[in-house]
């Protein structure tokens, strides 16, 4: 069983190597030359289409990829699929604009689709506020989807009398125990923690069931969600927003008036940490952001090995050690969901002891 | 550095997600779930000090019933204890009554002896009188018949009769 488990995992890893060969070599780059740079660039950004698969057909690249809606506020909202921008092979004329997808984002542009460039390659032309449902939308969404049905589902398990936990309720109920007790209980005091709950409960599910996802190596899953800073930027806002709006007189007190020490180091100190209101949340942010991010880029290099060096010999080393590293970040996923949870609630923690010590 | 700059389009719809999820789980699983799991461990609670409490009762009860069986049984003790020293009285009663009557009626049949054999004594000493004389007179009829006999024992009985 263990056998043609692991023989399944490589099978799909396989799969999983040749979409990504295939994807990436639709656009500018050349069929022959493989640049994992781009490849993985490609794999960790956000995209405009989700890619389920691609296939070589009579010498030709042919994409299976679901277009998904392009939202742009733009002198009025513009709602067109992305499929009318043929992979940035054309450009799309809306009200008296033309807009161009070039290297996954959108950009105004002429008839032409012409793109001008500054120093150091950065593009120059406008870009208008674009509120797309990207493949990262689109992924957390299905995220969105995979939690409520999870939860909800429990919940309806724990109507009537107390009864033992059966089914997907003896799942989900031992992690949210955890959450409550070792993470909130733990930090917050406990007749404050109960508030905070809801917020730290979902934090958690959040953030782990998207790492999960990220790692699924196939179509619906291999979005970087938790590994692009849109998202850590907002979870650690939301965070920072929870603890400040909830910080006692104390908290303040701690913060900009220090007790029990002398005053120039009172003055010294209500500096220090004003700036760690902020580094708390950035970090969270950036760490986050760092430890997916980093998960994806290993693996994918792991794999773009075969293709560096154009021999199927260094498959199977290529295999090995990167289901080495999804046995890692399988636990990477569930500690950074952990750590991101436990340390706002330490901060919310922080934040709503009140009193004196 | 792409991708360190936020992208405003997915800031918004995370944010806007985030905080839906928040809201709707909130509603429908957490408060639910998070109740149910506090009333279970509050019944969980109930229980055990309810079934500790029997417990309890149950050693109360056993102390009770422990108490009560020894009570019963110092009672028993006590009241077979009475009856046999009741029975010995009686016995001792009886037997002292018996002997007493036994007494009397051997008392009173020695008496009732005593008189007799002395009744039967004086009629055997009238008899023996009687029988006496009879023969003392034969005899003196036998004896008479000579003098010197008559004559000797004239002599006995006047050396024996002494006069002072």
């Amino acid at each position: 069983m263990q056998n043609i488990r692991t023989i399944i995992s490589l099978v799909a890893f396989w799969a999983f190597s040749q979409t990504i060969f295939a994807a990436d070599t639709h656009g500018e780059s050349i069929e022959n030359e493989f640049d994992p740079m781009e490849m993985i660039m490609h794999h960790i950004a956000d995209s405009h289409e989700w890619h389920v698969i691609s296939y070589k057909s009579g010498g030709e690249e042919k994409h299976i990829t679901i277009p998904l809606p392009v939202i742009l506020i733009d002198e009025g909202v513009h709602v067109f699929m992305s499929s009318a921008f043929h992979h940035g092979e054309k450009v799309v004329l809306k009200g008296s604009t033309y807009y161009k997808l070039y290297h996954g984002k959108i950009y105004k542009t002429d008839a032409s689709g012409s793109i001008e460039y500054g120093e150091d390659h950065t593009v120059l032309n406008k870009k208008p506020i674009d509120l797309s449902i990207t493949r990262n939308v689109a992924s957390m969404w299905l995220s969105v989807l995979i939690i409520i049905w999870l939860f909800t589902t429990a919940a309806k398990r724990y109507r009537g009398a107390p009864a033992a936990p059966k089914g997907v309720q003896s799942f989900v109920e031992p992690l949210i125990l955890f959450v409550r007790d070792d993470i909130a209980y733990a930090q917050i005091e406990k007749d404050k923690a109960d508030r905070f709950l809801p917020f730290l409960l979902t934090l958690f599910f959040f953030i782990w069931i998207n790492n999960l996802i990220g790692l699924v190596p196939f179509f619906p899953g291999g979005s970087n969600l938790t590994g692009n800073i849109s998202l850590t930027l907002v979870l650690a806002l939301i965070t920072f927003f929870v603890t400040n709006f909830s910080g006692s007189k104390s908290y303040w007190g701690h913060i900009f008036w220090m007790p029990g020490v002398p005053v120039p180091i009172r003055l010294l100190l209500s500096v220090i940490e004003f700036i760690g209101l902020f580094t708390k949340p950035f970090a969270l942010m950036i760490r986050l952001l760092a430890n997916i991010t980093a998960g994806h880029i290993i693996i994918l290099s792991l794999f773009s090995l075969i293709f560096v060096m154009k021999s199927v010999a260094i498959a199977p080393v290529s295999v090995l050690m990167s289901l080495m590293m999804f046995m890692l970040e399988l636990l990477v996923a569930v500690l950074q969901a952990y750590i991101f949870t436990l340390l706002s609630a330490l901060f919310i923690g922080m934040a709503v002891h009140s009193e004196e010590h | 550095m792409g991708l360190l700059s936020p992208d405003p389009g997915l800031v918004f719809w995370s944010a806007l997600t985030f905080g839906l999820l928040v809201f709707i789980l909130r509603r429908y699983a957490w408060k639910p779930i998070l109740q149910a799991v506090k009333s279970r461990e509050e019944t969980i609670e109930i229980s055990l000090a309810a079934a500790e409490k029997a417990k309890a009762e149950v050693e109360d009860l056993n102390a009770t019933k422990v108490q009560i069986m020894n009570e019963a049984k110092a009672e028993r003790d006590t009241l077979i204890k009475q009856a046999r020293e009741l029975k010995q009285t009686m016995l001792d009663d009886a037997k002292n009554k018996a002997q007493e009557e036994a007494d009397k009626i051997i008392a009173s049949a020695r008496l009732q002896i005593e008189r007799e054999k002395n009744e039967a004594i004086l009629q055997l000493k009238e008899k023996v009188a009687e029988f006496s004389v009879d023969i003392a007179g034969k005899l003196l009829e036998e004896e008479l018949q000579t003098t010197d006999k008559q004559q000797a024992i004239i002599d006995k009985y006047l050396q024996e009769v002494n006069f002072n």
